[in-house]
């Protein structure tokens, strides 16, 4: 579903990933992780097609698409969703303007009719409870004064609303406490399908005592060292990163 | 609400047009020679056969007008106006024997509204908002005179006014902007050919939101509206003025005069979206709008409140004020002006707090894109008797890329000890986080944009009624086309 190929690419002139190379099938979860510097945060940006990450060798494709070749909401229409490390705050936009936005953008990428602004809140009304998010969430403007629990719920619920075929966690795990953490993982399981794959980007093993990967990454100097399968992650719980990468 | 659903629509076919008003249609014209002179003044006089004293008055306007420099205080960059290229009346030849009801009105007329996005029939049914059509100079439908007659408003064309009511007309005409004000004002004073009069008697509501549709149509001609609003003692009446113009590349003079009088415990709102034609991408065309608004809070507890989003123009120079006269009155302004490509605001408004305990209220929402300028340009004046009043004014500028400028200018004048005024200014760019976050999502660059400008905004176009927010939104997303990618 995902193939990335010797993948190199640049922020200001400097070469952050160096010949990086993953394959994500569909339905499976993938953990990347990786040191502070190694590249994790960069390739979620490459992925979603941020500006100012200029992709200077390899190829990316995503459902047999050339994936560099598409503007950042082409990417998200196509699938791909990215939950942001630090959700962005709009002021003055509800939630609901938002995600109607967005969700309509989709429907009508898809040949679909529009949902009016009856059926929508009824749609992500629905959505929030199953995710156990309260509804006046969705009244509030964008991420405005929202906790940090509150952000990366957020991001799960406008993840469940776009339905995306590929779910990429950016450190998803930084800034919560272990409640917030087991609510988000939790939303997060309750999305997992057999045509729906994740990227969990982390710094940390303990996300991935909630949210259990297929495989693991380890992601250093731009390139990914050491794969394997979910005991990877404990034994770098054990021996750190610089056991590891070292011995890579 | 069906009538919104119908303007959601709207909203929806008009997405990524260009221009959408941007047709002439073609109508014949009943039009004064080009040119302006106290024979032009004459002739509109005679035209609308008025009296003796309306006459005198308009000519004494010229001749002020004559003797006056233009206003030099704006820093609007544009050629001098040769106003003897313009005709100064213009009238459909229908208007002979004006249309008593909407099935009279020449059909190509409500053509040309359904292209607008207008459908007079819809909103008499859905909207409940009677309007005063204006196309070019003369009135040609107004819808619900019943209900309207019932409650006892007067709500007519202010030609219609002069013949019906011309006492009323002359006690109120030119006592907010005399005719010498400015040498704008003073031009409409002498030419005025249409506009709207509204008198809410004493202690009435008025029973629906009064709309009046503003349209220039005809090659060169210059359009003067006048706007007379009376609120009598405890009366309200909520007044929406729109515009929409078409497209063409000479440049048209735009120079309305707006009057609001509240007497005391009386409140007037008064929301404008303004969006004539403002030129193309390269500076070429577009309307001069170059408008007086002014009201008075004559009496006690009385409120004026301005609602304005100014989207069009190639030059918009105004500044809806509130003289607050009567003790405990209350002035308010709320804008958005959005330029784009080269266009030029110079907007903001004045608040002279005479009476005590006078309160006023300012929310200055600018946005500059492509090439434009976009200043602010605000008076805050307490006079010495305005004990205990009290100002308080937000501008917030956002700036959409790197070519645009954005400049506040507020003036403060206090001479009352016991007055409290504050002033809030904040400058921002619509950051590429924010544009990145929503094109995550699957939200077009443009639609992002519009996204987050109606955000920046959501302050100024709460306060609209309902259907003028829905027609704001559309207009800002429609107004910075082309300013991003």
């Amino acid at each position: 579903m995902l193939e990335i190929k010797d993948l190199h690419a640049t922020v200001d002139g400097k070469e952050i990933l160096k010949g990086l190379t993953l394959s994500v099938g569909a339905g499976e979860v993938h953990a990347i992780m990786g040191p502070n510097g190694s590249g994790k945060s960069t390739l979620s940006y490459v992925l979603s097609g941020r500006e100012g990450y200029a992709v200077t060798g390899g190829s990316v494709t995503f459902n047999g698409a050339d994936l560099m070749e598409m503007e950042p909401e082409e990417r998200a229409r196509a699938g791909i969703f990215l939950a942001f490390q630090y959700p962005v705050e709009i002021a003055g936009v509800s939630m609901t303007n938002f995600l109607q936005t967005a969700v309509n953008a989709h429907r009508r990428a898809r040949g679909e009719e529009e949902l009016d602004p009856l059926a929508f809140v009824k749609f992500a009304r629905a959505q929030a409870r199953e995710l156990g998010v309260k509804d006046d969430l969705l009244k509030r403007p964008v991420n405005m004064g929202f906790s940090g629990g509150e952000k990366k719920r957020n991001e799960i619920l406008q993840m469940a609303m776009l339905q995306p075929s590929l779910g990429i966690l950016d450190e998803t795990d930084s800034g919560l406490d272990i409640d917030a953490l087991k609510v988000v993982s939790d939303g997060v399981n309750r999305l997992r399908r057999a045509d729906r794959s994740f990227l969990v980007i982390t710094h940390y093993q303990r996300l991935l005592n909630h949210i259990v990967p297929d495989f693991v990454h380890i992601l250093a100097h731009g390139r990914i060292v050491r794969s394997g399968g979910r005991e990877l992650a404990e034994e770098l719980e054990k021996s750190g990163y610089a056991g590891l990468v070292e011995a890579a | 609400m069906p009538a919104v659903e119908e303007t959601v629509r709207q909203v929806a076919e008009t997405a990524n047009q260009k221009y959408k008003y941007g047709f002439v249609t073609d109508i014949e014209q009943e039009r004064a020679p080009k040119g302006l002179s106290e024979d032009t003044v004459r002739f509109i006089s005679a035209k609308k056969g008025e009296p003796e004293w309306l006459l005198e008055w308009r000519l004494q306007a010229y001749r002020a007008w004559l003797e006056m420099p233009e206003p030099d205080w704006a820093p609007l960059t544009f050629k001098p106006i040769d106003y003897q290229q313009y005709h100064y009346y213009a009238a459909p030849k229908s208007d002979a024997d004006k249309p008593q009801s909407l099935d009279e009105v020449d059909p190509k007329l409500l053509e040309t509204y359904e292209k607008l996005g207008i459908p007079l029939r819809e909103q008499e049914m859905l909207a409940g908002v009677a309007v005063d059509a204006v196309f070019d100079s003369v009135s040609v439908a107004t819808t619900f005179k019943k209900t309207l007659h019932d409650a006892g408003v007067i709500f007519c064309s202010i030609s219609e006014a002069v013949r019906e009511h011309p006492d009323l007309v002359r006690k109120y005409l030119g006592s907010v902007v005399p005719y010498h004000d400015n040498k704008h004002a003073c031009l409409n004073s002498a030419v005025f050919t249409d506009g709207s009069f509204v008198y809410i008697p004493e202690g009435v509501r008025c029973p629906m939101e009064l709309s009046t549709y503003f349209r220039i149509n005809e090659l060169n001609t210059g359009q003067f509206e006048r706007t007379l609003i009376v609120a009598d003692k405890g009366a309200y009446v909520s007044y929406l003025e729109g515009c929409t113009a078409p497209m063409r590349d000479e440049n048209q003079l735009h120079a309305a005069v707006v009057e609001l009088v509240a007497h005391d415990d009386a409140e007037i709102k008064y929301s404008t979206v303004q969006n004539w034609y403002p030129g193309d991408e390269n500076g070429k065309g577009g309307i001069y709008n170059f408008v007086t608004k002014r009201g008075i809070c004559e009496g006690r507890n009385s409120k004026i409140s301005w609602t304005q989003v100014e989207t069009g123009s190639a030059i918009t120079w105004k500044y809806p004020s509130c003289i607050l006269k009567g003790d405990n009155s209350v002035g308010e302004f709320y804008s958005v002006a959005i330029t784009n490509n080269y266009q030029q605001a110079d907007t903001g408004t004045k608040m002279i707090h005479i009476g005590r305990n006078t309160k006023s209220r300012i929310i200055s929402k600018g946005i500059s894109a492509g090439k434009s300028d976009n200043t602010y340009r605000g008076l805050v004046r307490i006079l010495p008797g305005a004990d205990g009043a009290k100002n308080y004014t937000q501008c917030d500028s956002l700036l959409i890329g790197d070519q645009c400028g954005a400049h506040t200018v507020p003036y403060i004048e206090n001479r009352n000890r016991s007055a409290t005024v504050e002033h809030e200014a904040t400058t921002s760019r619509v950051s590429e986080d924010q544009l990145f976050y929503c094109r995550q999502r699957g939200i077009g660059e443009e639609e992002a944009l519009t996204l987050i400008v109606n955000g920046f905004c959501r302050e100024v176009l709460q306060v609209l009624p309902m259907e003028f927010a829905v027609e704001a939104q559309k207009l800002v997303g429609i107004s910075l086309e082309g300013s991003v990618g």
